[in-house]
């Protein structure tokens, strides 16, 4: 036998579902300390010409699409499939696509910033696609396969 | 007879020219149809089916010695 080093894999996953806190936070209500609730987590649409990227801490308006149909600050991500471990990745993956219904969106976007919006709208992840329009229809992101290939968050 | 939602209100589906645009690109696969009334615009639709994501957080630890 021998030790082999590497950051546990439960740990992973834990930090998806908030178990642990090395430093110092401040958190809106999840009710309980010991069976907190899920936060709720939305998903805004960017123009081409906006600048997301790592470096973003939140939601903003600023460089957000705008148009008939579509409200500031997105629509709210489904969440029904808890984060979980596969191999040694931890993965999460919203469970539903993220649909833009009967929207007009002239100017050209081309990424999606998903945040937190229990939790002071703080930015958890931004994906590209190419760069798209809609006239009076509707905008679709299919969620890719929820695995340690795919996940749409992966900690790997 | 169908109708559908475009920037002048419902139409009949039979007098507009509909388009279906196929991309397969590296990290999504994109369809998107288009609406024309003559010449103009009057609905298009995107769906963009993620292949995979586009970040990806690796997860390290530090050695010793």
């Amino acid at each position: 036998m021998a030790n082999t080093q590497a950051m546990c894999t439960s740990f992973k996953g834990e930090v998806l579902v908030g178990a642990h806190q090395f430093g110092a936070v401040t958190l809106t209500s999840r009710t309980s300390l010991t069976a907190p609730t899920k936060d709720s987590f939305k998903a805004a649409l960017y123009l081409v010409s906006a600048t997301y990227n790592a470096s973003t801490t939140a939601y903003s308006a600023t460089g957000e699409v705008s148009g008939a149909g579509y409200s500031a600050g997105g629509i709210a991500v489904t969440n029904a499939t808890d984060p979980s471990t596969s191999g040694t990745t931890a993965i999460w993956t919203p469970s539903a696509s993220l649909v833009y219904t009967t929207v007009t969106l002239a100017t050209a976007f081309d990424a999606v910033l998903i945040y937190n919006s229990t939790q002071g709208n703080k930015a958890v992840s931004v994906h590209t696609f190419g760069s798209q329009t809609v006239t009076a229809g509707t905008f679709t992101l299919t969620m890719p396969t929820n695995d340690a290939s795919n996940a749409l968050i992966r900690f790997a | 007879m169908a109708l559908i939602n475009t920037t002048h209100g419902p139409l009949e589906e039979s007098t507009l020219a509909r388009t279906v645009h196929f991309e397969d690109r590296p990290t999504e696969f994109v369809v998107s149809v288009e609406w024309k009334l003559g010449d103009e615009l009057v609905r298009r639709d995107a769906h963009v089916i993620l292949k995979q994501p586009s970040v990806t957080a690796d997860a390290l630890v530090a050695s010793f010695g």
